[in-house]
């Protein structure tokens, strides 16, 4: 056996099945991933490649004295140490903000921040080099409580300039990246809530907490980059978003766009973690320095300084109800610590305000969403994107009024539930079915899991909390049946020109019609080049459709995020389908394949024929189309969206919503606080399932995500210092940890979208996560405000922490 | 230094090896066999879970020079391999991981093949056939999955020793 002498990149996928839309056929790189060839990121290699390492900042906030790196450089087997100095053009990138340094300078604003980067001939190499970089840093106060740095007038500044894409909108100021107002009813006209509250039947007011949650993605941060004849580069990388890549990269480097040209990598896993950049300016500078191709991957501790996180939140509400249930009004504040850097805090905060006060009627609405810098690791972008936090929130207080009303959970939810033709808090109709009320009464109809002792062997450890652990045969275990419901708005928002692009060839290839999707969607595992094949075999009747590997030789398809993508390159590469089928309907008119004066009337391509209602098949396609192509690319966007005013938050800046519906069994050990999810079964509505295996995956993996929010994982911060950055403490659920999770889909079509689908992705880790912890606050009693829930909050020992 | 094993039903050398390598290192990085994944380099995750001497291990926790003149076995090694330009016939687990919808991102794939391929093998030599959802949770406990909830998995798996059970009975 020998070493590979090729460099390993993408190759385009093929699937022969002949499923369209609403079938489930195989993945096409499945079968490369179970093999093993499937090319990931971090397994790109090229015969005379370096490997790239990263020098980062111990401090969370320090003004950098100098760097001297020459003892770095004079190590044998180092080809270039990098600085702030070398970066070649703007110095700065960001997602919507440009104030993130490519590499530090001035100063440095998180622990883990990015000040010098080495190439060398081995990795054990470059990690000698960085330890050999010399900095001098002049330590400083850091900015570690997200609620002084909203609103202490005292507190110092993270970043003493202004980031020139600041917004007046926002509100912003000092430490506050954004501030976003909602205010409707009374509240609109400048009442006080004493005024409201007098009103009310019954108010329930408290205080709730979610912590810092990773992605977690199984294949850490990595690419390669090659440096190419043209004084460009080439980077194989995983991300979300070639096209936004490419724009801060470029930039970066100093050079016009053309010349980084980036091609997706297979891609371990992403959600939201890979939608800022992390090592992509550093390999193609290094590339560029060297004349080498330069590999980067992190391992685990460094991927959690690598990527951003799910803002942690504290979070204020108060609800009033009649006596009868029905809501009268509802208030919250929500600090979200964005940490050093802006990343996707102003968006977050979009969601967050918009989204609150959650898929409830309610007609006196006070709103207040603050997104901040710290000096606390950088968040941004995680699944559920700032609806998540005020998910759990305005859950809990469901809860909590049907508790003070002696009211049941789900009636008191139904009684106040949106459903089309609603106004949510922005004062934005919901203009697509929305059955909320419908899917809570089948969520709770869901049979229930056999309870413990018409288990076949209720002794059996493996069933009880703290499984093998023998830490109980059942005694102190006692169980809780929770509910949850999630809002989440679905493609980008707030006027943002969302769109994506596809090109679709058809030709004859070997007597049979072939035809090749190409698109520049990121693939990260959930699905999306099998949807695309499926919907080219609906709309051309083909069977055989290779997608060729996302790359930036195609337009922009916006971002795999925010559960858009079946949505918006999906409805891309429809209308390249229906752009292709009308050029062969043409051609076919030109060859009197279709009889002039044909009104066009019931003509379709099925099973690789030109097909008329009427006279059925009119010719083949590989005979019509002989020797000729029909290419056409086209540019798909979805309706548009509106800002929200800056006072009272008004506007419809949505495109869509969706909504899952939670039911959580869970068994507690009372003493130990030890939990065991039993069941967690969930109700969703998805307009319409383009492939129904695929969307369990989704709508289970998102459950599970929220199972590890509401029970285990949180980074844990202490002055900036993340505690736990490995996968020993920084516990994701296992397959222990997770219980059997029943789905029931339905399909109400809206009206808007491409087959009147919707994003699926997404609301699933909404709606798990209160369904959960309201499930272990009715075994225990206890009210559980934070999440993740402690085994200590369970066993009521106390906070941890003085 | 030089490392001399056996890969996959191969002898393999690598050589320039430092002490400090891992198996998985050497695997990947100088023998052309990236299937089996770096994910957390601590034995967390089994991303990187291969067979060594028959018995399956996370390949990041092994030094390289550990496994002189030993056996290994990766994903790359689990299907068989057909006759000269046969196509190679992929392993039950294999076939029902893409089958069931198992895989998504895929980077726990490779280890989640190996490990219930060994637990596929193990109930079957122990007369037990299928393996229960309880004892499937057990042997695969030691590997994350971050996307998929694990559901499919188990299906994968149940389908996968059911398939064999039953081609084993047929063959009796």
């Amino acid at each position: 056996m020998t070493a590979p002498g090729t460099t390993r990149a993408p190759a385009g996928l093929s699937s022969g099945t002949p499923d369209g839309i609403g079938t489930s056929p195989r993945r096409p790189d499945g079968t490369l991933k179970a093999t093993g060839e499937f090319a990931y990121s971090s397994d790109m290699w090229a015969e005379d490649m370096l490997w790239g390492m990263t020098l980062r900042s111990p401090h969370p906030h320090a003004r950098i004295l100098g760097i001297d790196t020459t003892g770095a450089i004079a190590l044998p087997g180092v080809y270039a140490v990098l600085t702030h100095e070398d970066v070649p053009g703007e110095k700065r990138y960001g997602l919507e903000y440009r104030d993130q340094p490519v590499l530090a300078f001035g100063k440095v604003r998180y622990r883990g921040e990015p000040v010098a980067v080495v190439a060398a001939d081995h990795p054990e190499t470059a990690r000698r080099a960085l330890d050999r970089i010399r900095v001098g840093y002049e330590v400083l106060e850091p900015v570690s409580d997200p609620r002084a740095a909203a609103f202490d007038p005292d507190c110092p500044l993270v970043h003493e300039e202004e980031p020139p894409e600041a917004r007046e909108e926002y509100g912003r100021r000092g430490n506050l990246v954004r501030h976003q107002p909602i205010r409707t009813g009374a509240f609109a006209s400048g009442a006080a809530v004493e005024e409201l509250r007098a009103r009310a039947g019954a108010v329930v007011a408290a205080d709730y907490e979610v912590g810092m949650q990773d992605q977690a993605f199984l294949g850490p941060e990595s690419g390669m980059a090659v440096p190419a004849e043209d004084g460009g580069v080439d980077l194989y990388i995983a991300t979300q978003w070639l096209h936004v890549d490419q724009r801060q990269i470029a930039p970066a480097l100093g050079l016009p766009e053309d010349k980084v040209r980036l091609t997706l990598a297979g891609v371990g896993g992403a959600f939201g973690a890979r939608e800022d950049l992390s090592m992509q300016i550093h390999a193609c500078m290094l590339a560029l320095r060297t004349g080498r191709p330069v590999k980067i991957v992190y391992g685990r501790e460094e991927s959690f300084y690598g990527h951003v996180h799910r803002h942690p939140a504290t979070m204020r509400f108060e609800h009033g109800a009649m006596g009868d249930g029905t809501l009268l009004y509802a208030t919250l504040e929500i600090v979200l610590d964005g940490g050093a850097y802006a990343s996707a805090t102003p968006a977050v905060v979009g969601v967050a305000s918009s989204l609150g006060l959650g898929p409830y009627e309610v007609p006196n609405a006070r709103v207040d969403a603050y997104g901040v810098y710290t000096t606390n690791p950088p968040c941004g972008a995680m699944r559920g994107f700032g609806a998540v936090q005020a998910c759990f929130g305005y859950e809990s207080q469901m809860d909590r009024l049907a508790a003070e009303l002696g009211m049941d959970p789900v009636d008191l939810r139904i009684k106040n539930a949106v459903s089309q033709g609603s106004r949510i808090i922005t004062g934005q109709e919901i203009d697509m079915p929305l059955p909320m009320a419908e899917m809570l009464r089948r969520c709770r109809d869901m049979p229930m899991p056999p309870a413990r002792e018409e288990l076949e062997d209720p002794s059996d450890l493996r069933t009880l909390p703290g499984g093998t652990g023998n830490t109980t045969h059942g005694e102190g275990v006692v169980r809780g049946v929770g509910y949850g419901v999630g809002l989440k708005n679905l493609c980008y928002s707030e006027g943002f020109d969302d769109h994506s692009t596809a090109r679709v060839r058809l030709e004859a290839v070997g007597g049979e019609p072939a035809v090749t999707v190409h698109t520049a969607a990121a693939e990260v595992g959930q699905g999306l080049v099998t949807v695309q094949g499926q919907i080219a075999r609906t709309e051309l009747g083909v069977e055989r459709v290779t997608v060729l590997p996302a790359d930036t030789r195609v337009g922009s398809a916006g971002s795999s995020s925010a559960s858009r993508q079946s949505y918006m390159t999906g409805g891309a590469v429809k209308t390249a389908c229906e752009a292709v089928r009308d050029r062969v309907f043409a051609l076919a008119r030109e060859r009197g394949t279709i009889p002039a004066g044909h009104s066009g009337e019931g003509l379709s391509l099925a099973g690789g024929k030109l097909v008329s209602a009427s006279e059925g098949v009119l010719a083949s396609l590989a005979e019509l189309l002989g020797g000729a192509a029909v290419e056409e690319t086209r540019e798909y966007r979805h309706r548009p969206t509106e800002m929200l005013d800056p006072t009272r938050g008004q506007g419809s800046s949505h495109t869509q919503f969706g909504m899952c519906v939670h039911r959580a069994v869970v068994d507690v050990d009372l003493e130990l606080g030890l939990v065991k999810v039993v069941a967690l079964d969930a109700v969703q509505d998805v307009g319409k399932a383009l492939h129904p295996q695929q969307l369990a995956g989704q709508i289970q993996g998102g459950a599970a995500q929220g199972l590890g929010l509401a029970l285990m994982e949180e980074i844990q911060v202490e002055e900036g210092r993340i505690k736990n950055p490995s996968f020993t403490d920084y516990l994701i659920p296992t397959i222990l940890d997770t219980p059997p999770m029943r789905i029931d889909v339905l399909e109400h079509p809206d009206p808007h979208s491409p087959y009147g689908l919707r994003g699926a992705g997404e609301p699933p880790t909404l709606s798990s996560t209160p369904a959960i912890v309201a499930a272990v606050r009715h075994a225990t009693g206890r009210p559980l405000t934070r999440a993740p829930v402690r085994p200590e909050d369970i066993a009521g020992i106390g906070p941890r922490r003085p | 230094m030089r490392v001399t094993f056996t890969v996959n039903g191969e002898e393999a050398s690598a050589d320039g090896v430092w002490a400090g390598e891992s198996l998985l290192y050497v695997l990947r990085e100088r023998l052309g066999l990236p299937g089996s994944k770096n994910a957390c380099e601590q034995g967390e995750c089994g991303s990187c879970t291969v067979y060594l001497d028959g018995v399956t291990a996370c390949s990041c926790m092994v030094a390289a020079g550990q496994c002189e003149g030993r056996d290994v076995r990766t994903v790359e090694g689990l299907a068989e391999q057909g006759g000269e330009g046969a196509e190679r016939r992929l392993a039950a687990v294999q076939e029902a991981f893409v089958e069931m919808g198992a895989v998504q991102c895929g980077f726990c794939t490779p280890g989640l093949l190996v490990q219930s391929h060994d637990l596929i093998a193990r109930t079957a030599a122990a007369g037990r056939g299928v393996p229960a959802d309880a004892e499937i949770r057990e042997a695969l406990a030691g590997n994350l999955c971050r996307c998929t909830g694990y559901e499919k998995i188990i299906d994968a798996v149940r389908v996968a020793a059911e398939r064999e059970a039953a081609e084993a009975g047929e063959a009796v």
